[in-house]
């Protein structure tokens, strides 16, 4: 509890976070609010209503010129060649080891203008790993600072959010998006039916100026329809519920994406060569030797990560990457990176919790799935 | 929620403790220490019959996001735990001077009470952290 000196960078609605009660705390360098009202509460809203959430703090990396395309598709592990205008697509970008740089959102603008959507703390780290890569004919931008993000999230979202335009946003499909939206006055850059809660929900660019307009108009439409007011905190546990990977946790430079089991955004068979790919066709031609699995504890305590995991026999077989106390299910859940001898469903291991080995077994995940 | 906490002493970790006895007390966290903790999920409390001392750790407390230390704000004996927390452990957040209650020690040293604030105090150390 006690305070820190350092100079936080604080997002562009943060201002407006004080008006709203949150309580802001350090997320990787950036001011951010891990709930306005409660964690749970905020949970359980987007579940079954809807939330709103100030995700501004994620960067922006816009990709243009003649050979946009084949750039990207040289720096990920998914094929955007398969992406139409308007769609959006989830991938990993590698180093050449295999290891993860980051997992990230493409969204393709134009046949040669791409827009990279990419972690807060690997904003730095990303913009300067393409400009390695970078071609002729290809112009990369880190526009970051002046593109906000909401995300309005929840089985009510899309109700929410439809009072507000003309625009019929039932035309947007998962993983789509339509660009230039008015929204309650706001031109809106691009609308796409995206989130990480695992519900239903839109996510919206914007002009970092017009962010805290917008903001107040979804508050005062989502008002009747019970919306809250997200922070972090929920965002993680939603997340975690529906399986949704963290970087920084599930994957990493030293975790690649079959290990981390988003296997599907990693097309072996693309016309295109790839950062990565050599070790990633080797790694799965010869099988992984560990991968992230979903885990429940039997015995009482909550998973976290970093905790270490032990075979029945004593052995340690790998480490928890996230866990929490699921809000949905209201039990003690986790992701855990395990030797794969162990991650077969109903296997039984144990977690060290404060030199305690407590029961735990190895469960399907997601942990939750919207019907 | 009005409580009276003129009764109450305060520890500097946010603990609170209630005579209930001649050699015996109660003991919680503030609603301070609740708000600041958040949701609160499981709970992990000495065993009965341990022995604790002032300011050294005597159990875990973790909310849906953080995991936090629980310290003994006396010295004494376990006598008793509350063990609806276990089933209820958001009693802390709703209720964290009555229902939410901790633990029972038997002190070993009364004296110890003497070292801790009381609520004026602690209300002025707390304005105090937050600037």
């Amino acid at each position: 509890m006690s305070g820190s000196r350092i100079t936080l960078r604080k997002p562009p609605l943060f201002p407006l976070y004080e008006v709203y009660g949150a309580k802001v705390i350090d997320f990787g360098g950036w001011a951010l609010p891990v709930h306005f009202s409660s964690i749970l509460e905020e949970h359980h809203a987007v579940r079954t209503g809807v939330g709103l959430f100030d995700v501004s703090h994620m960067g922006e990396i816009l990709v243009e010129g003649r050979d946009a395309e084949s750039y990207v598709n040289y720096l990920v592990t998914n094929d955007v060649t398969k992406l139409n205008v308007d769609q959006a697509q989830y991938t990993a970008m590698c180093y050449p080891d295999g290891g993860t740089v980051d997992d990230i959102l493409v969204y393709k603008l134009e046949k040669e203008k791409f827009l990279l959507v990419v972690n807060a703390a690997n904003i730095n780290k990303d913009f300067n790993w393409m400009k390695l890569y970078i071609e002729d004919h290809v112009k990369v931008t880190n526009i970051s600072d002046s593109i906000a993000q909401l995300a309005i999230q929840g089985p009510k979202a899309e109700r929410v959010l439809q009072k507000l335009t003309h625009f019929n946003l039932s035309n947007i499909r998962y993983f789509g998006f339509a660009q230039q939206v008015n929204i309650a006055g706001v031109n809106i850059a691009i609308v796409s039916r995206t989130g990480y809660t695992g519900e239903d929900g839109f996510e919206l660019y914007l002009d970092t100026e017009k962010a805290e307009a917008l903001w107040l108009k979804i508050v005062e439409a989502g008002a009747e329809d019970g919306l809250k007011l997200c922070g972090l905190g929920a965002r993680d546990t939603l997340r975690l519920e529906a399986r949704l990977p963290l970087y920084g946790q599930e994957l990493s430079n030293r975790i690649t994406p079959l290990e981390a089991g988003i296997g599907f955004a990693v097309k072996m068979n693309k016309e295109s060569d790839f950062l990565g790919k050599e070790v990633l066709i080797k790694q799965k031609k010869q099988g992984i030797h560990r991968k992230i699995v979903g885990i429940e504890l039997t015995g009482r305590g909550i998973p976290r990560h970093g905790y270490k995991v032990f075979s029945q026999d004593g052995d340690e077989i790998g480490v928890v990457t996230s866990g929490t106390q699921s809000p949905t299910l209201k039990k003690s859940i986790g992701l855990a990176l395990l030797d794969k001898d162990y991650s077969e469903i109903e296997t039984r291991i144990k977690v060290e919790i404060r030199n305690k080995k407590i029961e735990a077994i190895v469960v399907k995940s997601p942990f939750y799935k919207k019907v | 929620m009005t409580v009276d906490l003129s009764n109450l002493r305060f520890s500097q970790e946010h603990e609170w403790v209630l005579k209930i006895g001649e050699n015996q007390v109660r003991v919680g966290i503030s609603d301070y220490a609740q708000k600041q903790l958040g949701d609160i999920v499981f709970i992990e409390y000495p065993e009965v019959d341990t022995h604790v001392r002032a300011n050294e750790t005597m159990g875990t407390i973790e909310s849906v996001k953080a995991v936090s230390e629980l310290y003994s704000p006396v010295s004494g004996k376990i006598i008793s735990v509350n063990t609806e927390l276990e089933d209820t452990p958001e009693m802390i957040n709703e209720n964290p001077y009555k229902l939410g209650w901790l633990v029972d020690v038997e002190l070993s040293n009364i004296d110890e009470l003497e070292s801790l604030m009381n609520e004026e105090e602690y209300l002025a150390f707390i304005n105090e952290g937050v600037e």
